[in-house]
């Protein structure tokens, strides 16, 4: 075989597929969005922004992500720093912190469920300590601040463990010497912190941060399962779309906004965690 | 900084650790305690702290109408996902490590550009396809989603993995008479099968807990996920939990298995 031709032969079967299932249905959306009965049309976005659930799904879906993903950060960071400077027990302490990595969005909802639903965990502490004498129903309409609560926590408890793995790897990179010699020059553990981690760890924010904005805006199962229709989000609007009013012009309009907006997050954060050109580790 | 202000400190470090600890634990504890208690002790109040051992919800669980099916086809699907993006996934990671090629940057902005992209939703245009080509509603078809999504996953880690692999040792092997491909089975493979059954799994939790695209594309033969969100509005509470724990056993299993990989797999595929 040609060695110049071997790592062609080797990307083929990837980009096959992936223009099979990556591109072409990419296409094939972009086409069902923008035509009505075979002709190029703007009445799908039309329709789809037009409707009285649009706004606040899309209001609810942002608002979530921006209280969910900076408490994320700031707890992955805290974490990571605490993991950095442990000896022993290391491998358990992370084993436990990542569990949440492999559980599924629709069963951390379930488990937040056990919690706040009316003769759940958290109704039960509170008659424990005498704090009320029925259970309440958190998850009802006249409870939105608890209902938006309990899908951020669970959002929160679910998700951070992505940004703590990249970060803990982030931060495997950085010399120690770097330390060493800023803790020879008299910097506080803060100062250590603020000047040379998180400089040093922009690449591993960006790729944190991207991956979990992006999921932030595709957050659907957790809601589905605490906030059923109390809580509309975009996610769930699309599957709406498709499957309660059968109508796939919508819905892949509506996968194309969520496109726009993450791709639109994706550059902000991208250019505002830019390493800047020639610096390396 | 003196000793007491040191020790406190330090108190302050553990506890914190603790409690995060717990922070996970905790929540998963509950579903435990509703996972192993009678279908009437989880619908009643207020909840005792401690389970009290009843398998009732989970034959409930079992005993459910189309459940088990789900449960089959959930990890079919995996299965299936798992294969595929290795086999697919694997040689472009190779290929990433070891040659310099006109394209290869553009072959790396395809595959970074799939992970910036929400890709259950092309599980909508999907829907059309395979109703033409006879894959709609079946288990093969929602595999074939999966493994776009864990095709990233797999190329990135396989690549950081094969470049941990120095060049010299299979440039060893072909000196000793090995050809690329001998080189490759009888060196570079039992270094990498560790890692390349990491990265399987990791594709295999991907699509055991994959939501959307499942709901989307099934109907007849649904995934566990989708079996239980399509009956999320009618479903009993003990149902829901019963099945919520069931979704969890394996990716605690799974996570512990490849817990050591985690950090370095994603520690390369950064860059």
């Amino acid at each position: 075989m040609n060695a110049r031709y071997l790592p062609y032969l080797l990307i083929l079967p990837v980009t096959l597929f992936l223009c099979l299932f990556f591109l072409y249905p990419f296409i094939l959306v972009a086409q069902q969005a923008f035509s009505v009965d075979g002709g190029w049309s703007l009445k799908n976005f039309e329709d789809v922004i037009g409707y009285w659930k649009f706004p606040i799904s899309f209001q609810n879906t942002m608002l979530l992500a921006a209280a969910v993903v900076p408490v994320q950060l700031a707890l992955a960071l805290l974490m990571a720093t605490m993991v950095n400077r442990m000896k022993k027990g290391r491998d358990l302490i992370l084993y436990v912190w990542t569990i949440p990595l492999g559980i599924s969005d629709l069963a951390a909802g379930i488990i937040w469920l056990a919690i706040f639903e009316q003769s759940g965990f958290l109704n039960s502490m509170m008659q424990a300590v005498g704090a009320i004498d029925r259970p309440t129903n958190f998850l009802s309409y006249q409870n939105p601040g608890i209902v938006f609560l309990a899908i951020a926590l669970a959002e929160i408890w679910r998700a951070t463990a992505i940004m703590l793995v990249i970060l803990v790897a982030g931060i495997g990179l950085i010399p120690k010497e770097y330390y060493e010699a800023a803790e020879v020059f008299g910097a506080s553990p803060w100062k250590r912190f603020t000047r040379v981690t998180l400089p040093l760890l922009r690449p591993s924010l960006q790729t944190a941060l991207v991956l979990r904005v992006i999921l932030a805006f595709e957050i659907f199962a957790v809601v589905a399962a605490l906030g059923g229709t109390l809580f509309p989000v975009l996610m769930g609007e699309t599957y709406a779309y498709q499957f309660d009013l059968l109508n796939n012009g919508a819905a892949a309009a509506m996968a194309l906004i969520i496109l726009a907006i993450s791709i639109a997050f994706t550059l902000i954060i991208m250019r505002a965690l830019r390493v800047p050109k020639g610096a390396t580790i | 900084m003196n000793a007491q202000t040191q020790s406190s400190g330090r108190f302050l470090y553990t506890a914190s650790v603790i409690l995060l600890c717990a922070w996970v634990i905790v929540p998963l504890y509950f579903l435990l305690i509703n996972t192993l208690s009678s279908p009437d002790t989880v619908n009643s109040f207020p909840k005792s702290f401690v389970p009290e051992f009843d398998l009732g919800s989970l034959q409930f669980f079992a005993g459910f109408a189309g459940m088990l099916t789900a449960l089959k086809n959930s990890i079919l699907v995996a299965g299936m996902t798992m294969i595929m993006s290795i086999l697919i996934g694997a040689p472009a990671g190779y290929a990433l490590s070891r040659f310099d090629f006109p394209g290869k940057g553009l072959f790396r902005l395809l595959i970074l550009l799939t992970r910036a992209f929400p890709l259950p939703l092309l599980a909508l245009p999907l829907a059309v396809m395979f109703i033409r080509t006879g894959l709609d509603d079946t288990v093969f078809g929602l595999a074939l989603v999966h493994t776009t999504l864990a095709i990233p996953f797999s190329v990135l880690i396989t690549f950081s993995l094969f470049s941990g692999i120095p060049l010299e040792l299979e440039e060893a092997a072909w000196t000793l008479g090995c050809t690329r491909l001998t080189a490759f089975t009888k060196v570079v493979l039992p270094l990498i099968l560790p890692g390349i059954t990491a990265s399987a799994i990791f594709a295999f939790v991907i699509s055991w807990n994959e939501v959307f695209a499942a709901a989307v594309l099934t109907i007849e033969n649904r995934t566990l996920t989708a079996f239980l969100l399509q009956n999320l509005d009618t479903s009993p509470l003990h149902l829901k939990f019963a099945g919520g724990f069931i979704l969890v056993v394996p990716a605690l299993i799974f996570i512990f298995a490849v817990r050591k990989y985690l950090f370095a797999m994603w520690g390369i595929a950064n860059r």
